[in-house]
């Protein structure tokens, strides 16, 4: 980008890329949202200029909730590196101009994909979801009114039929991301792909909040509301994550991302949470792997 | 004793024309009830209207629900109405697709209903599971098969297995055994007539096969162009009967 | 137990042109408990007609048929079929069943109707079909692909496994070889001595003889210039 079109996108957009009515519109799905939590309100999603499924969904609701003091995080399946983070964050660099930041303890606004940070969140924070499939009885009753009709009348007996089929056929519930859960015990929720280990981590401090732009959906958690995964009394829920410590700090407890470090078969298990694992190395903590220091391993 | 079901002066119109129109009748606890007619007849739209799936335009539907007594259908709320459909009634479709999942294993679709209303444990479920395929003569290690992988017979069969796992006390059938070979049929309609005695259930079964009513019906209702033209016992009805229609209808069954 | 009362009867052929054809008027019959009455006329006098009128098979358009307290001529279905269960037994002469069910089931299945446990009623069935020498080996099987002979003692053993206070006996010993009319007509007996009201047809003019009270001419029924 050159200077040019720097000068010309601080000017002429608007604060967050989005209009005002339209944040507006979409402050009043949020709201609604955090009203009845776990309901799906319909939303009039924009066109953004980035295609559907990198997170059109997520960064509207950001838009809509930005104030120019919030200082912003944005990682994708944990990491603030990959293009999609680094993408949505340069967009509101320069759209909002709020501050950024990969520390999750010092960000006001984070927006994911797929995870949930492994630092505790606190009552200062919103948590941000990208939603690709907000529906989570879409795979068993595909028609809308119908789908609509079972929240309405907390018909989810369908819900089971979909654990129940895993275990028949994988021994066990074998669901491991967008596992459902139920907000408040009333509506059953995706919680978009985020890891079934991240599920427990719903019931927090902060505000969560729901995208879902191709599918004109958001949705909403509340701070300290029960979220409870469905499981059979026979097959409890059980939070799973890869069995080792991650090989760069060593933490014990956090969700890994394998990989594979050459053709002989090599591979290694890192934290998935970037800023987590960056942090625990900081902080003289050493893995397997790793070295102490900011130092990469590879 | 209460009518399980009490049917009062029913008429559905598809704008000038009559789908069925001043339909009443009582159906007691464990009786089962035939309606045969021609296609058009109206047979199928009146049982869409007693199964609650379509809105009458005039009439009552009293259902004798376990809490409060005889309850307009018609007029109760969706939620009471989708309960009943869930636990207390079953509605056997002709085709088996329109009434399973056919994505769900046969263990899932029989298991449904039960966690509908509320069953979470996934062993008992399954048992349960097990002990209809059984009674429906599906062996247990087709449990954790997809109906697409069954035969026509068998899918039939697994529909009937997933309505009646809830104990329901109303059968709705629509042509059950149509489509299906001749030797298939009969088992069905065996399996059908044990079960029907064994659960003390009443059955309202739309055909047009006078063989199935007389196997499986206690009484007879005959359909033309909308309206009901004769009613009475089964095989009084096919073996002496009164209206014109009727005496065609038997008169021009193929004799084997 | 069985009072008929100027009972009449017609069927009209509606897609023959109307006719109509009156076959009984003023038809009267009485039949006390522990009483065998049988039904004679030339074929086509209408034996089997009031025999189905009885049963509720047929409809009748004038008078009263009274079984053990119930009008059948005005009776709802359900009381006609809780009268079959519990009271009117009926042997005909033709066997109809559901294919591929096994013939002791087939017998057993009026016990199994009335609530008599499934032991019960097999134990019955097992004794009436070895009374009436059917081969233990077919029991297993369908009657449908029985002979004539075999298929009417099945009905047989079927009429006779609960005991109906009154019974409707539709030739119940043609095609049956000596020894098996003998039990049939021990079977009849038994019936008479413990009570039943019992109405048949026989052609049969020597177990007619010894099992019936009476005999009504149905002749006497037929409509007048018809």
């Amino acid at each position: 980008m050159t200077d040019k079109n720097q000068a010309m996108t601080d000017t002429h957009y608007n604060f967050a890329y989005l209009d005002e009515q339209t944040k507006r519109m979409i402050r009043r799905a949020l709201l609604k949202g955090l009203a009845i939590p776990g309901y799906q309100v319909p939303f009039a999603s924009r066109e953004m200029p980035m295609p559907y499924g990198w997170g059109t969904g997520g960064v509207q609701v950001s838009a809509a909730v930005l104030t120019p003091e919030d200082r912003m995080k944005v990682i994708d399946q944990g990491a603030d590196d990959t293009t999609n983070a680094v993408s949505i964050r340069k967009f509101f660099e320069r759209t909002a101009g709020v501050d950024t930041t990969e520390r999750t303890a010092e960000a006001t606004v984070i927006q994911t994909r797929h995870r949930i940070p492994e630092t505790e969140l606190t009552e200062d924070q919103i948590l941000v979801y990208q939603v690709p499939i907000p529906e989570p009885l879409r795979f068993l009753e595909p028609r809308e009114t119908e789908t609509r009709k079972m929240h309405a009348l907390e018909e989810y007996g369908l819900m089971h039929v979909k654990l129940y089929e895993d275990i028949a056929r994988h021994g066990n519930i074998a669901t491991a991301y967008a596992y459902p859960v139920k907000v408040e015990g009333r509506y059953v929720m995706d919680p978009s792909p985020i890891p079934k280990f991240d599920n427990p981590k719903m019931e927090m401090a902060a505000i969560q909040l729901f995208g879902a732009g191709r599918e004109q959906r958001i949705y909403a958690v509340p701070p300290y509301t029960r979220v409870v995964s469905l499981d059979f009394e026979d097959y409890p829920f059980e939070p799973s994550k890869a069995d080792h410590a991650c090989d760069l700090c060593g933490a014990q407890n956090s969700y890994l991302d394998e990989v594979i470090v050459d053709d002989a078969g090599g591979r290694m298990f890192v934290c998935s949470d970037t800023d987590f694992c960056t942090t625990r190395r900081d902080g003289g903590h050493v893995g397997r792997l790793g070295a102490p220091g900011t130092e990469d391993a590879a | 004793m209460t009518p399980l079901l009490k049917v009062k002066d029913i008429a559905k119109f598809y704008g000038g024309r009559i789908g069925c129109t001043d339909v009443g009748f009582d159906l007691y606890p464990g009786e089962v009830m035939g309606i045969v007619g021609e296609s058009g007849s109206g047979k199928s739209t009146l049982l869409n209207c007693l199964a609650g799936h379509l809105a009458p335009d005039r009439g009552q539907v009293l259902f004798d629900t376990r809490t409060d007594g005889l309850k307009d259908i018609v007029t109760m709320s969706e939620p009471e109405r989708r309960m009943l459909a869930r636990t207390d009634w079953a509605f056997v479709h002709q085709h088996a697709r329109d009434g399973l999942r056919m994505g769900v294993s046969a263990g899932g679709n029989v298991g449904e209903r039960l966690m509908a209303v509320g069953a979470r444990h996934y062993g008992d479920i399954r048992a349960q599971a097990i002990d209809w395929l059984g009674r429906v003569e599906i062996p247990e290690d087709r449990v954790d098969d997809r109906p697409d992988a069954f035969s026509g017979g068998m899918q039939q069969r697994l529909q009937i297995a997933r309505n009646l796992v809830t104990g329901p006390r109303l059968v709705f059938m629509d042509e059950p055994t149509g489509g299906l070979d001749v030797s298939v049929q009969a088992r069905l309609l065996d399996l059908l007539r044990g079960l029907v005695r064994e659960m003390g259930l009443s059955a309202i079964i739309v055909t047009h096969d006078l063989a199935v009513v007389r196997l499986l019906a206690d009484r007879l209702m005959v359909m033309k162009s909308g309206h009901v033209v004769e009613t009475g016992l089964t095989d009084q009805v096919l073996d002496d009967p009164q209206h014109a229609y009727t005496q065609l209808l038997v008169s021009s069954v193929l004799q084997v | 137990m069985i009072e008929i009362e100027n009972v009449a009867k017609h069927f009209v052929l509606h897609n023959q042109g109307s006719a109509v054809i009156p076959v009984m008027t003023g038809a009267e019959l009485c039949v006390a408990p522990g009483e065998c009455v049988a039904l004679t006329g030339s074929s086509g006098a209408g034996k089997s007609t009031l025999m189905r009128m009885i049963y509720g098979n047929y409809l009748t358009q004038a008078g009263r048929i009274m079984v053990g307290g119930v009008d059948v001529a005005r009776a709802e279905p359900r009381e006609i079929i809780a009268l079959r269960r519990h009271t009117l037994g009926y042997v005909s002469q033709f066997l109809r069943v559901v294919p591929r069910v096994p013939t002791l089931d087939v017998v057993a299945e009026p016990l199994l109707a009335v609530g008599r446990p499934v032991d019960e009623a097999r134990a019955r069935a097992r004794a009436l079909l070895s009374g009436l020498n059917i081969p233990r080996r077919l029991w297993a099987l369908s009657p449908t692909t029985f002979s004539g002979g075999e298929q009417q003692r099945v009905n047989i053993a079927r009429g006779f496994a609960y005991d109906y206070p009154a019974m409707l006996l539709d030739e119940p010993t043609a095609s049956l070889d000596a020894r098996n009319r003998e039990v049939v007509l021990g079977l009849i007996e038994g019936a008479k001595t413990r009570g039943a009201a019992i109405v048949g047809i026989f052609h049969d003019e020597i177990a007619r003889d010894r099992v019936c009270d009476r005999q009504v001419d149905v002749s006497a029924f037929a409509p007048k210039a018809a």
